[in-house]
Parts: C-alpha cells; sequence; structure tokens
C-alpha cells in the first residue's frame, strides 16, 4: 500500500499555504541558514583561491637559498647577514643538481629610477636569465636576458607594470633609456603583471637587471661575485625535497663545511610555507560554515515548534485520517512531508539568496567569491536533512494518537 | 459477520477505572440494519468504538468475519477499517480545506488506489447520492444534509460491507434527517451493506430491523423487528 509522494506532497503544499505567514516566518529561519552557508562558503572560497593565484603567482616548486647568519660575541643575527653565496655557487647548482629544472642568482637592492623629469625608487633584482622560468614570469613586450647579457655585465633593464606606469605612462617603454644610480640602462622588455603577492606586496614594482652588472654598478658587494639569495625550480613539486638534498650536498662541499659543521646557507620551501597559508584559509573557510550552519540548525528547530503547533491543530484531521484507515507511517509520512516542504523550500530560497548576496558582497566589497557547485548541493541535502530530523518527532507525535480522542477534539 | 463473547472495557482516568462495558456477547449478521440505543454513559458509543476497530477490548472477543481482532496491532486495524468500514459521525467529520471530492477520495489514498481511479469513483459516489456538480465546493459551502451525504459517500466510495454511523442527524432538521434516513435504508437493502447505527432518538431507531439497548454496559434489550 503505498500512498503516492505526490498526493502527500499535494497535501503539505495546501496545509502550508493556509497558513501563509506562519510558514514564510517557519521557512526564514531556513533560508537565513542556507544563505548563509551559501555566502559563507563562497567568501572562503574565494579568499583561498586567491590565495592559489598568488602561490601560482609566485613561481612553483619554488626554493630559496639563503646565505648564513652571522656569529658574533656569542650573538647570532639573522639569515643573510653574512655573505657566502656567489654566483658560481648558482652556476653550479644549476649544472650538478638533477632536480633543478631553473636557477636565478638574486642580488637585490633598493635605487632611485629616472625616466626623463619623472623618478620612481623600486627594488631592484640583478638576477640571470633563469629568474622568467623560476617566478613563471613573461614578458609582454621587449626580449628577456641572454647569457651574453650576463656575461657583459650589460647595462639592460626588464621593468615591472609598476615601474612602467610611473615612469612612463602609457608609453611604450621598450627601447627607452633610464638611469639607475645615475648609470643608463637600455630597458629591453616589459614583465606581465602579477599583482599583489600573499602578504600584499606588489610584485610589479621591480627592475630585473644583469647580476653582474648589479655586482659592478648598482649594488655593493663585499667580495666578488657575491650574491644574496638562490632561487631555485625543483623539476616537480615531488622532486623539491630531493632538490634540497642535492643543494644542501653540494654547497656543502663547496663551502667546505664538514658533515657535523653548521652552514652557512639555509633552504626554504616557500611554496610549502604558503601551502600552509592555503590550508588555513580552508580551515577558515570551514569555520566560517560552521558558524552559518548554526542558524540552520536555529531554523530547524523552528520548524519543529511549528510542526508541533500545526499536529496540535490538526488532531481532528488526523483521527479523521486514521477512522477511514491512515496507517501509523502515512500519517508520520504526510507530517515529515510537510516539514521537509518547508525545510527544502526555505533550501531552494536559501540558495538563490545566499548567491545573491555572494554577487553583492564581490560587487560591493571586491571580495573574490566563488560558489562551488558542492556548497550548493551540501545546503541543499543538509536542509532537507533538517527537515527530517526536526520534523520526525512532531510526526512521530501524531502518529501517536488515538483516533478517538482525536475525532472528539474540537 | 460480527460476533462479541463477553466483551469489557474499563478506562482508566487518573485513579478510577471506568467500566463502559461489562460483558456484551452478541452477533450481527451481514446485511443487518442495527440500532445501538441507550442513555448517554451508557457505553452505545464505546461499544460501537470497539465494533469499528477504532478501540480495542479490555477483555473478551471480538471475532469479525471469524477472526478475532481483539489483540491486531494499530496497523493492521486501520486495514480493517479501510477495507471493511465506513464511518458516518455526527458531526461530519469532513477534512475542512479539501473538496467534496477530495474528501471523497481519501479512503482510496489509503488504499492505495491509483489516482485516475480514484477521482473516477469519488465522482460516481457523488453523483449516486445527488451530489453531482457540488464536487469542488469546500464542505463549508455546503449544507448539513450535504456534508453528511459526502460523508456517506466516503463510507461507500471503497466498497465497504460495512457502515457505523454515530449519531448521523443528530446536526441535522427533521426532514433532512429523514432523508439521509431513507438513504441508510436504501444502502441496506439495494447494496446490502450492514449499517450499525447509534442513536438516542426513537423515530430514528424505527429505520432499523433491529434495536439494541444499553443501559450501564450491558445490553438490557435486543428486538428484532418484522420487515
Amino acid at each position: 500500500m503505498v500512498v503516492s509522494v505526490w498526493s502527500t506532497t499535494k497535501i503539505a503544499f495546501r496545509a502550508l499555504w493556509v497558513n501563509k505567514m506562519r510558514s514564510a516566518l517557519t521557512m526564514l529561519g531556513i533560508i537565513i541558514g542556507v544563505g548563509s552557508v551559501i555566502a559563507m562558503l563562497a567568501v572562503g572560497q574565494g579568499a583561498s583561491e586567491k590565495i592559489s593565484e598568488q602561490v601560482a603567482s609566485m613561481g612553483s616548486n619554488l626554493l630559496i637559498v639563503m646565505s648564513g647568519s652571522v656569529t658574533s660575541g656569542g650573538l647570532r643575527m639573522g639569515s643573510g647577514t653574512q655573505m657566502t653565496l656567489t654566483l658560481e655557487d648558482a652556476y653550479a647548482i644549476e649544472r650538478e643538481c638533477s632536480a633543478v629544472a631553473a636557477v636565478a642568482p638574486m642580488l637585490n637592492g633598493v635605487a632611485q629610477v629616472v625616466y626623463g623629469n619623472q623618478n620612481w625608487s623600486t627594488g631592484i633584482q640583478g638576477t640571470t636569465p633563469g629568474i622568467l622560468e623560476v617566478r613563471d614570469a613573461a614578458l609582454v613586450s621587449g626580449r628577456p636576458f641572454t647569457d651574453q647579457d650576463i656575461r657583459a655585465a650589460a647595462k639592460v633593464v626588464l621593468l615591472g607594470q609598476t615601474v612602467v606606469e610611473n615612469l612612463f605612462g602609457s608609453m611604450d617603454p621598450v627601447g627607452q633609456i633610464i638611469r639607475i644610480k645615475k648609470v643608463p640602462f637600455t630597458v629591453i622588455g616589459v614583465l606581465e603583471k602579477k599583482g599583489q603577492s600573499v602578504v600584499g606586496q606588489d610584485q610589479d614594482d621591480l627592475a630585473y637587471i644583469p647580476v653582474t652588472t648589479a655586482q659592478k654598478k648598482i649594488i655593493g658587494t663585499t667580495f666578488a661575485g657575491m650574491v644574496r639569495t638562490i632561487l631555485i625550480k625543483a623539476r616537480s613539486a615531488g622532486e623539491m625535497d630531493r632538490a634540497e638534498r642535492q643543494i644542501t650536498d653540494l654547497l656543502r662541499q663547496r663551502h667546505r663545511i664538514n658533515p657535523k659543521g653548521e652552514l652557512d646557507f639555509s633552504i626554504r620551501n616557500l611554496t610549502q610555507m604558503l601551502q600552509v597559508a592555503e590550508q588555513s584559509t580552508r580551515v577558515m573557510t570551514l569555520l566560517l560554515g560552521a558558524i552559518a550552519s548554526v542558524s540552520l540548525l536555529v531554523g530547524g528547530i523552528g520548524i519543529m515548534n511549528i510542526m508541533l503547533v500545526s499536529v496540535t491543530e490538526r488532531t481532528r484531521e488526523i483521527g479523521i485520517r486514521m477512522a477511514v484507515g491512515a496507517k501509523t507511517w502515512a500519517i508520520r509520512m504526510q507530517f515529515l512531508v510537510e516539514a521537509m516542504t518547508l525545510s527544502l523550500s526555505g533550501g531552494v530560497i536559501g540558495i538563490i539568496l545566499g548567491v545573491v548576496t555572494s554577487q553583492i558582497l564581490s560587487r560591493l566589497a571586491g571580495w573574490t567569491t566563488i560558489i562551488s557547485p558542492l556548497s550548493v548541493v551540501l545546503a541543499f541535502g543538509f536542509s532537507g536533512m533538517v527537515g527530517i530530523f526536526f520534523g520526525f518527532y512532531p510526526a512521530y507525535k501524531a502518529s501517536l494518537l488515538n483516533p478517538i480522542e482525536a475525532l472528539r477534539c474540537e | 459477520m460480527i460476533r462479541t463473547l463477553d466483551v469489557t472495557k474499563i478506562y482508566q482516568v487518573g485513579e478510577m477505572t471506568v467500566p463502559a462495558l461489562n460483558g456484551v456477547t452478541l452477533s450481527i449478521g451481514r446485511g443487518d440494519f442495527v440500532s445501538i440505543m441507550g442513555p448517554s454513559g451508557s457505553g452505545k458509543s464505546t461499544f460501537m468504538n470497539i465494533l469499528g476497530c477504532l478501540d480495542l477490548v479490555t477483555a473478551g472477543r471480538y471475532l469479525l468475519d471469524g477472526v478475532d481482532v481483539s489483540h491486531f496491532s494499530k496497523d493492521e486495524l486501520a486495514e480493517i477499517r479501510n477495507r471493511k468500514m465506513g464511518f458516518v459521525f455526527q458531526g461530519f467529520n469532513l477534512l475542512s480545506r479539501a473538496s467534496a471530492q477530495e474528501n471523497v477520495e481519501l479512503p482510496m489514498l489509503y488504499s492505495g488506489t491509483p489516482a485516475g481511479e480514484r477521482r473516477e469513483r469519488a465522482r460516481e459516489a457523488l453523483v449516486k447520492l445527488g451530489l453531482e456538480g457540488r464536487e469542488h465546493h469546500l464542505p463549508n459551502q455546503l449544507s448539513g444534509g450535504q456534508q453528511q451525504r459526502v460523508a456517506i459517500a466516503r463510507a461507500m466510495v471503497n466498497e465497504a460491507p460495512l457502515l457505523f454511523a454515530d449519531e448521523p442527524t443528530g446536526n441535522l432538521d427533521t426532514k433532512t434527517s429523514m432523508e439521509i434516513m431513507d438513504l441508510f435504508v436504501r444502502l441496506n437493502e439495494e447494496s446490502h451493506i450492514t449499517i450499525i447505527l447509534v442513536t438516542h432518538e426513537m423515530d430514528i431507531a424505527a429505520f432499523s430491523r433491529r434495536v439494541i439497548r444499553f443501559v450501564d454496559g450491558v445490553v438490557v434489550s435486543d428486538v428484532k423487528r418484522e420487515a
């Protein structure tokens, strides 16, 4: 004996339609709950997507070799206080470490760049052609460095977008001469825009020059061939550990450090650090979702409350249905379907509200929001479960009624 | 068709036990038209509720078509009510938000009749009771007599062989009461439906062929009239 789902749903809709205001208010709890879950997950996912983008913009599978620390009078200074890395170290890593895909030695400083009557202070980074591959960077115009530029310590420069905007406005800078610390440089290319880094640093406010030129003309070095850091791109994410080991072994050998001695350099896995940041946003997203689902729970309690009222009000109706042969489960099903109709309708409206809210948030506050199909399915499923869970007790109560007493009830 | 053996019903009201039926033994045959009479508190409604499978006996046995249903579960009783019984009440007991048609369809909803057949049979039943054109009226748009006829249509739509009527004319004027009673007589004679009627009015009981009187939970008289 199957009472069709359709008939039961029709009965439920009619019962809810009779008390339009009450049904709407009851649904409101679920609407707000589902809406906030959708919006919160959209905001959280937008944030974590943005971080992923920034991770990608930094360059993937990135290792950074830093000079070691100085110990003077028992006081240990920070990393990079003692310059121990050389250009030759970088070349050796490129030659000898099989897990390394690209290498870019870095010697950086800050200097004033001048073009005509415009000037701008920016980060000057002395490096090699490998920098583009290491940082997953590309040029929008001009040409990259060549090995010849490095060997000859050519006075050529690649500019980031921010520098171009500040010095040239909308003019094409390629082929123009700019001055860095009074030394004239020819602009040979412009870098593609990368946007902000995870920590909010402008990744386009820089100028790349050959590392040899930097050593000789722009940035003071304590010894010939010194570089501050060496950026490394491993062949793949899985090869990062191997690359790290190979570099450590090689530099230990080159710097003549015995196996027990303290290293005069350190290697950091930048990608890993960013992945940690990514993970923390993901936790944040879950937390937001969890807080939002509390309101869904409150909405569910609202449904239970109204369903209990409804069962009491309709005692006689239940009695009539029982008298003409409704079995326990048919009565239970009727009220359960009614609760689920409330919660699922609320869920659908809530999803729409959540989508609209996240659109508004991204328009007005400029937050990246991403509505994943999974969060929609999850919210809808969850609201259905709320209906079943909170509808069950009232339905159970209705099914326990005694038909005679129910019929006698006014 | 119906046999009760020493049926006793005791209600528990708080600390007190209230006996409603004290060992009722009787049988009602197929096609009979029985009136149950008695003052209020005599146990006549309790007896009808037990016969109608709406209530369970405290002691004794109730055999319906030879089957002892005294200890059937709630759902088994619901199924018996659905298949074998129809009910007509004093207060009509129609679903107020459902149309006449939908009210009549109700028992078929719980017997799993397909929607098309439900509509067809409910319409037929309403037409038979002179309610053509009123199918989509709500109960409060119908007169008392019309509402009671909707209730009768609901009671007979599943072709139940047993019809229970609890003071069916209590809320109706004399003229309408007579019309409803004529309807019962016709159902009894033409469709051979067994009717068990609870009433306290003599002129209503006069339509039946057998009158059973209850006082204080026991049968005091059981009179068969010649047709």
